[in-house]
């Protein structure tokens, strides 16, 4: 298929990639001489002039610590950290005291595996996660189990990379107590069942926390409709600043967890005796918060909303079906994960050539992918590979990209021939 | 074709990095080391057959890795035979400057014609997230002489 004529049959009517680009500084860039081609969102996203400049301006003209001062900045600092929030929790159809900020998703999660696990685990109980979690979603859960003796349990995927909901019910059991699955595969793009995933857990008796890291940036989520008890998802990837994640927690769940970390902001009463601690979510979020950074992921929310997130999503798609369609196209080159629900996240090895080769040389021609095992070496054993190389996909890119990235990979070809 | 990138994978590295030399696992190796790429997940082992007046009698490797880091530990295992350890960590200091472009005007230890070998390894200076792949046979090598005594922990 001709790229024009690619253009016109995946062409999302109104959607105008050029003008989204525009919003991004990042795509006018040069990288050795040549257009950035950027196709690797999945691990952080680029953002949009309007979150650079929401931050700027918070800095500039509107801050101050949060929750503390009763002068005009402070309360204007409150009002635009508390605002974010409802952002936040409107995007996920949350109520406000049930949404978190927190560092990251690692955080988020790691937040859960501690307040949560303490409180609610015992030694032999069980976590259940699944073969392709990202290590953000696996070592908290040994270092819990290390400290006191849960049991993790992994459910299984097939080779395509499709999450085996029938072998994930076999898992469960009266001593499961925690399931903990991603929305998305950053490896595979596999889009889980998470409806249907906390349904089996809560028949169960189990509690659920979904890692949304890569699954808010592409389907959204509605933690109402989904019923999860936990969603974490961090900023970067949505278009936002670094040093901010959220934890989403179901409100009296929350308000039963002891805190996490300690600290100011926290606390009701503090005497050397004994301290009481806020409601959620102000009970988890000890000391000086990422202040800014909120109100730059509550920009970038905006700025997805604006564009609206079923647009982006088909657009995405439909990038991902063509890189699909030409890479599958290119001989010795290996598709890794071909699930029937699948984000825009493209994996693969090119025989005789190491991923890591393949990064270096393609980025000679301006072409960022990430090489390597992304953070899921369980994942990476079970596929057989020791790294790969990985395309995914946001809402800035383009046809031409993918034209770009099958023209470099062709370079790789001619080097290690 | 981009010149750094040329220059990179130059005829030699592809080469080596196809038909890696002393790629197994020798019986009589009393020294090991495994060495791991956290960042890219790359791994391998090296082998070293040390004598008793500390020279190298036999160096080999196995494991998986990108062409470089893999033409690096071929290319290695070949040069280090016969050294004794000193020269050897003489000549990784001097590879290790290399790598990282800081051997301009400055007096290297190690014998021209090794130096001369390892030069076409040279080429990752322009690749700051590249010297770890080609040096992590050496650091490997380095652990294996001095900590991976395997007669003192069997
Ligand atoms: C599925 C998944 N989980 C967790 C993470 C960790 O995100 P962060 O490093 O922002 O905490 C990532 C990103 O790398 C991811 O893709």
């Amino acid at each position: 298929m001709s790229t024009a004529a690619a253009k016109k049959t995946l062409s999302n009517d109104a959607y105008d990639v050029e003008a989204i680009r525009a919003d991004f500084p990042a795509m006018s860039l040069q990288v050795n001489g040549k257009p950035l081609v950027f196709l690797d969102s999945g691990a952080s996203a680029q953002k949009p002039s309007v979150v650079l400049e929401r931050m700027d301006r918070m800095y500039r003209s509107e801050y101050a610590n949060v929750h503390r001062g009763a002068y005009r900045l402070s309360e204007l600092a409150t009002e635009n950290y508390e605002n974010a929030r409802k952002t936040v929790a409107q995007f996920m159809n949350a109520s406000v005291d049930e949404i978190v900020f927190t560092r990251s998703v690692t955080a988020a999660i790691n937040l859960v595996a501690h307040s949560f696990g303490r409180a609610f685990l015992k030694a032999g109980d069980e976590v259940v996660i699944s073969h392709m979690e990202h290590h953000a979603n696996i070592v908290p859960w040994q270092l819990l189990r290390d400290i006191m003796g849960i049991v993790i349990k992994v459910a299984p995927i097939d080779d395509d990379g499709n999450f085996l909901i029938d072998e994930f019910k076999k898992l469960l059991g009266p001593k499961t107590k925690l399931v903990a699955i991603t929305h998305c595969s950053n490896v595979l793009g596999t889009i889980t069942p998470i409806k249907e995933i906390t349904r089996i857990a809560h028949e169960a008796g189990a509690k659920v926390l979904i890692d949304g890291a890569q699954g808010i940036v592409h389907l959204g989520v509605d933690v109402r409709d989904v019923d999860c008890d936990f969603y974490g998802f961090t900023g970067h990837k949505l278009y936002g600043p670094t040093g901010i994640g959220v934890l989403y927690g179901k409100r009296d769940l929350l308000n039963a967890l002891p805190p996490y970390e300690g600290g100011g902001d926290m606390i009701e009463l503090v005497t050397f005796e004994k301290t009481t601690y806020r409601e959620a979510p102000a009970r988890f979020e000890a000391g000086t918060p990422p202040i800014v950074e909120a109100v730059g992921l509550a920009a970038a929310i905006d700025y997805v909303n604006s564009v609206g997130l079923d647009r982006i999503a088909k657009h995405e798609t439909g990038l991902r079906d063509y890189a699909m369609k030409r890479l599958g196209e290119i001989d010795g080159l290996t598709i890794i994960g071909r699930p029937r629900e699948k984000g825009p996240i493209v994996s693969f090895t090119l025989e005789g050539a190491h991923p890591h080769d393949i990064a270096t040389i393609i980025d000679s021609k301006g072409v960022a992918v990430r090489a390597g095992h992304h953070c899921a070496q369980p994942l990476m054993e079970r596929c057989n590979v020791a790294a790969t190389a990985r395309a995914s996909f946001a809402m800035y890119n383009r046809i031409e990209d993918v034209d770009a990235l099958v023209d470099a990979l062709n370079t790789v070809k001619d080097i290690f021939g | 074709m981009d010149d750094d990138i040329r220059e990179l994978y130059q005829e030699v590295i592809l080469d080596h990095g196809k038909n890696p030399r002393n790629f197994r696992h020798p019986d009589d190796a009393n020294h090991e080391a495994h060495g791991n790429n956290p960042l890219c997940g790359d791994r391998l082992t090296v082998y070293v057959r040390l004598g008793s007046d500390s020279r190298i009698e036999d160096a080999a490797f196995e494991g998986r890795g990108c062409a470089i880091s893999v033409a690096s530990a071929s290319m290695m295992t070949d040069i280090v035979l016969g050294k004794t350890v000193t020269e050897v960590e003489a000549l990784f200091d001097d590879f290790h400057k290399m790598c990282k472009g800081e051997d301009e005007g400055v007096a290297l230890k190690g014998p021209e014609e090794d130096l001369d070998k390892l030069r076409v390894l040279a080429g990752v200076r322009q690749f700051p997230m590249r010297v770890k792949c080609a040096t992590l046979a050496w650091h490997t090598l380095n652990e294996a002489v001095h900590g991976g005594d395997k007669t003192s922990t069997e």
